[in-house]
């Protein structure tokens, strides 16, 4: 046995190691630039944005006078908005995520599917605002409502949660599903009381990409016809002559933040950009809320689950 | 405490040079002491076992040997384990892993061949080694995958992809894999429990085959592998080492109870 080289083997790692530390710098750096970048938009904007907010903001609707201007119809839209729409793309995208994994015979044909799924998360969202201007107002007569907004961006969204759905569930080892289907379980116990549960962290991280893209939409929402300047506000859902009059909300005319935010910057005056300034840090913060209820959700969920 | 046995008899046979001191050695996964005070001396070119129930921390101690702890937070290592002929202490602070596991190759319990080519595989180590001549390269993995028992079987399939071989190949290519950088010291965690008996058969046979040219340490749940493959056997049992012999005295006249009672399947 040869007598190792000691001194040569520890040149080696050293040379070696030097592209580990080159790289840990230089990928410390690039997270830098995006964060960086992102918390000084996040900085000027509350800068400008913070002093104008206070409970008037949030009570008030839009004014033609930008001090007394406020966001109440935006927030009351948006959140409404977000409600159909996490009510419509999040059963319907996990349903056909699960389907597809889990159900579907594997053939050209469910290949094809998989392709056009993963290409829709990619097509412009206007052309959505489009389709649904035609399918939803028109066609089903849906008008320029809450409810044909959040079925457009629930048609947007759509394919993420069923990609993410998918990963997740094809995350699950082989032998899990194995062990079930050994006990005798049907598909649909299989995936009611294993692969969704141990699956649902990460469908949840696809529900809330989704989520935090839709509440941003502008161009689709817009398509579809949504008010730019608007003083009342949609029904409370669950109010009115019921059965039918409790769903009046969902026909009511709405805007959402980032319209608001939009028609702001587009006035002259320095005032308005301020409000949008503000309007924008509220809507970053609805963002956050958003992600935060779906973290301790999945936190809640992985407390049971040794996985 | 541990009936430690340093050694008296084992340094008597003809020959033996010591690879590695481990001395009062102490391992922690954070508070837990997974290992506790082990003293012992492995001998080079000598297939050693070590073995004992479940959760006995022999797997553990094995990890110990290329650093395998340091990928995660929380561990700690005391005492030392000492490599000659150089007199490197494994664990010192200022000896980095990565050159711990230049010198000590590790055959994991389940094959882990890479997505990669049967070639690939095996040239992997000596590329990350810095070669990177397509001709040392092909000797070497020819090399390899002769001392591997493979050579036969793999020379005309060199570049499809390894998962196309069985699991017992898999694994022979894990072992060439290790081989071709010319480890000091092999480390075997269980090599052979996801494996068929004839699998199981011809790793031993490689291991038998290495003897001589490598130190090794094989982790294993079967005595009987144990004592088909091992010149010295260790059986540990709650994080200490009970007994460290040669493989015959073990096997034949254990001298503390609890070896005997592993050893003829009372407990474990």
């Amino acid at each position: 046995m040869a007598l190792p080289d000691t001194a040569a083997i520890r040149a080696m790692v050293q040379k070696h190691k030097r592209y580990d530390h080159m790289f840990a710098i230089l990928g410390l750096l690039c997270l830098m630039v995006g964060l960086l970048t992102l918390l000084a938009l996040l900085v000027d904007m509350g800068m400008r944005g913070i002093p104008r907010i206070d409970w008037g903001f949030f009570t008030e609707f839009p004014s033609r006078r930008a001090a007394n201007a406020g966001i109440l119809s935006a927030w009351v839209g948006s959140a409404l908005v977000m409600l159909v729409t996490a009510a419509a793309a999040i059963p319907v995208g996990i349903a056909a995520g699960v389907y597809l994994e889990e159900y579907a015979r594997k053939n050209w044909f469910t290949d094809i599917i998989e392709i056009n799924i993963s290409n829709l998360a990619g097509v412009p969202s206007i052309v959505y605002g489009l389709l649904a201007l035609g399918l939803f107002v028109y066609q089903f007569n849906l008008g320029q409502s809450i409810l044909s907004a959040g079925l457009t961006l629930a048609l947007l969204i759509l394919p993420v949660i069923i990609v993410a759905t998918r990963e997740a569930i094809r995350s699950i080892p082989g032998e899990i599903r194995e062990g079930a289907y050994a006990l005798g379980a049907t598909k649909w116990q299989a995936v009611h009381d294993h692969i969704l549960p141990y699956s649902t962290s990460g469908i949840l991280t696809g529900v809330i990409i989704g989520m935090a893209r839709a509440i941003g939409e502008t161009a689709p929402i817009i398509t579809i016809g949504a008010l730019t300047f608007i003083a009342f506000l949609p029904p409370v859902p669950g109010t009115g002559e019921p059965p039918a009059g409790m769903f009046d909300w969902l026909f009511s005319p709405f805007t959402v933040m980032p319209i608001q935010m939009f028609n702001w910057t587009s006035r002259p005056e320095e005032a308005f950009q301020v409000n949008a300034a503000a309007a924008g840090f509220v809507l970053v913060f609805m963002t956050l809320a958003m992600n935060g209820l779906a973290i301790w959700i999945r936190y809640r969920l992985r407390k049971n689950l040794k996985w | 405490m541990v009936t430690n046995m340093p050694n008296a008899a084992l340094q008597n046979s003809p020959a033996s040079t010591i690879k590695a001191d481990i001395r009062n050695f102490n391992f922690f996964y954070g508070d837990f002491q997974a290992l506790k005070n082990v003293n012992m001396s492995i001998e080079e070119g000598r297939v050693t076992a070590l073995i004992g129930p479940s959760g006995c921390g022999k797997s553990t101690f094995l990890r110990c040997f290329n650093r395998m702890h340091d990928l995660y937070p929380g561990n700690r290592y005391e005492g030392e384990i000492v490599f000659h002929p150089d007199n490197t202490n494994l664990l010192a602070a200022d000896v980095d892993p990565i050159e711990v596991r230049m010198r000590v190759g590790m055959v994991f319990q389940k094959p882990n061949p890479f997505p990669k080519s049967i070639f690939e595989n095996v040239a992997y180590g000596l590329r990350v080694r810095g070669e990177s001549k397509r001709s040392v390269l092909e000797e070497k993995v020819e090399q390899a995958l002769n001392d591997a028992a493979l050579w036969n079987e793999a020379k005309d399939r060199l570049h499809e992809p390894a998962y196309n071989l069985s699991g017992g190949q898999q694994q022979r290519l894990c072992i060439a894999r290790c081989l071709a950088t010319g480890p000091e010291m092999i480390l075997f965690d269980e090599p052979t429990s996801a494996l068929d008996p004839i699998a199981t058969a011809s790793i031993e046979e490689l291991i038998d085959t290495l003897r001589g040219k490598v130190t090794i340490l094989i982790v294993t749940h079967s005595m009987q592998q144990a004592a088909r493959v091992s010149d010295f056997t260790a059986y540990m049992y709650l994080g200490e080492m009970i007994e460290y012999g040669k493989t015959d005295d073990i096997f034949v006249k254990p001298r503390d109870k609890r070896t005997e009672d592993y050893i003829t399947g009372k407990f474990g």
